[in-house]
């Protein structure tokens, strides 16, 4: 089975991978990517950590350069599928025009959730998203004194440090009882609470906002769900995505948090893949339970087996999922998911910042997060990915070394 | 524009030009090197931007730190001349810099 032309619908991290990797396995037809920001396909986590802070420039984002699309024959168009018609298999842009494909991927990623309070549409409150989200967002944070965060998740916690380097004055609601609660274990969000304290972010756990207030159409202030009245020139809020799903739902694919893929990340119809941020894959490190995962790591090893997949190389999907996210000067790696664990063992020492947190389930090693030790991280990318040998008790012994144990224990 | 010149593993050479302040990583995907996947896309979490600096400019550099260090130990066979690519930000001095690919990233 060759296939003569592949659509891609959303030209970011999964969808330009696609289609790189596709060339690069020697694909012939042709292949579409069809993207609705304007520009070169980029990537997105410099946007709330290096970009944001002027570390690097737009050109820095780029996957590729324009020529390589051209020269690869990858047809980027600016442009946004508006439906799925798979019974003559095509789909219909904005613009007017429609495609045919022999094989579709969906790869339209997630949108932020938005803030459900009064005063959200104000010019000062952002989501960060996209390139353009960051380019109108970096003058303000420069200029802004008083910066509320809503939400300690990943992002909100990476802009957080990021105002607080630039000067502002941070405080964070968070309607949870800790940092990072729904991804990392209880140490771990500990060890960043502090750190945050120490760069000067505040931290109101257990709360939310009512409103935000605005004198001539500019943020003064933040109304908190205790009634507190913050002031606030500035409102970043990182509270989840949505996953970008609704063509799918249209076109009467399966949902389910997200577009429902097999282990070989095809949806419920044959022609039509779908990875990255939006699909929801049975993931082999989560007991097969159908898991949606917004990584760089998901999005590039996905597009990778896509590509495989669409060039006769088959196999069911299984990489390891990792991801990392950069706070100030702290580095934390993740490898592994740990839900459901039941145990840890520590590794390091808090107070140092340089702390892994072992987490089991079963006796069996789940996953490791590091704080600013990317050996232990490494070696965990390694141990994850064989036969469980390691136990609570073994890690747990005096002087245990995650990367030494790696050494010794190679197949 | 400083031209870096890398060699593959089984020997072929590869020209890139690239750009005062741009990663040597960037310079090498920009131009479709085989063999440098960097996966993280340059934020030192991957170490699949693996290179050797050849001996004739290992002195002109500073040897890998910290982080970039850490990560390292795990690239696969590190050698006393291992770099992170993404690390390296190109300056006009590197104008004929010569660096070799490892076998493998992984
Ligand atoms: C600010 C920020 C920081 C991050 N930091 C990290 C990090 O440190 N580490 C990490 O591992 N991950 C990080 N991530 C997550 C990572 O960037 C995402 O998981 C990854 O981009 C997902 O790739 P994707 O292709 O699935 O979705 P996206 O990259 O979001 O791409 C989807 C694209 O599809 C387009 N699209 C949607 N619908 C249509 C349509 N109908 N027609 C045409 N185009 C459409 C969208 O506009 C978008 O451009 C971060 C994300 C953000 C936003
Ligand atoms: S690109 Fe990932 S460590 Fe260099």
């Amino acid at each position: 089975m060759t296939l003569a032309s592949v659509v891609i619908v959303g030209a970011g991290q999964a969808g330009f991978q696609v289609a790189a990797s596709l060339r690069q396995e020697g694909f012939e037809g042709s292949i579409s990517l069809i993207g609705d920001e304007p520009g070169l396909p980029y990537q997105r986590p410099p946007l709330s950590k290096a970009y944001l802070l002027g570390k690097i420039q737009e050109t820095n984002l780029l996957f590729r350069p324009s020529d390589f699309f051209t020269a690869n024959r990858i047809d980027l168009q600016h442009d946004q599928v508006t439906a799925i018609d798979r019974q003559n298999h095509r789909v219909v842009l904005a613009s007017g025009a429609a495609l045919k494909y022999d094989h579709l991927v969906l790869a339209t990623g997630a949108h932020n959730r938005p803030l459900p309070v009064p005063g959200a549409d104000l010019p000062q409150v952002f989501g960060i998203k996209t390139k353009a989200d960051a380019d109108a967002l970096a003058p303000l944070v420069r200029s802004a004194r008083n910066v509320v965060v809503v939400g300690a998740g990943f992002i909100g916690l990476e802009f957080a440090a990021v105002a607080a380097a630039l000067g502002a004055k941070v405080h964070v609601l968070e309607l949870g009882e800790r940092p990072m609660a729904r991804a990392v274990s209880r140490e771990m969000s500990e060890l960043f609470r502090q750190a945050h304290e120490n760069w000067g972010v505040r931290f109101d756990f257990r709360q939310g906002l009512s409103s935000i207030d605005s004198d001539n159409g500019k943020v003064v202030a933040v109304q908190t769900n205790d009634g507190r009245s913050l002031p606030a020139d500035l409102v970043v809020f990182g509270i989840g995505v949505i996953p970008n799903a609704q063509l799918a739902t249209e076109a009467g694919l399966e949902i389910e948090n997200g577009i429902k893929v097999d282990a070989n990340l095809l949806t419920s119809d044959p022609k039509i893949s779908a990875l990255g941020d939006v699909a929801s894959f049975p993931c082999l490190h989560n007991g097969e339970q159908h898991t949606r995962l917004e990584s760089v790591q998901n999005a590039v090893d996905q597009a990778r087996a896509v590509a495989a997949r669409l060039m006769c190389k088959s196999a069911p999907y299984s990489a390891l999922p990792w991801f990392w996210t950069d706070q100030g000067d702290l580095k934390l790696q993740i490898a592994g998911l740990s839900s459901g664990y039941d145990s840890t063992v520590i590794l390091g020492d808090a107070a140092e910042q340089k702390m892994s947190v072992l987490c089991f389930r079963n006796d069996r090693l789940v996953a490791v997060e590091s704080c600013n030790r990317m050996g232990d991280h490494m070696a965990a990318r390694k141990i994850l990915t064989r036969a469980p040998k390691l136990t609570a008790a073994e890690a747990a012994a005096v002087g245990f070394d995650l990367k030494a144990w790696e050494a010794e224990n190679r197949d | 524009m400083p031209t870096l010149t890398f060699i593959e593993h089984n020997g072929t050479e590869h020209k890139v030009k690239g750009d005062v302040g741009q990663s040597v990583m960037q310079a090498a995907t920009f131009a479709s090197l085989p063999g440098i996947t960097a996966d993280c896309g340059g934020a030192c979490s991957c170490a699949t931007c693996h290179t050797y600096i050849d001996d004739a400019w290992v002195s002109k550099l500073q040897a890998a730190e910290g982080m970039e260090n850490d990560m390292l130990e795990y690239a696969f066979e590190r050698r006393d001349n291992s770099r992170l690519s993404c690390q390296l930000i190109i300056s006009e001095e590197m104008d004929g810099m010569v660096l070799h690919l490892p076998s493998s990233q992984f």
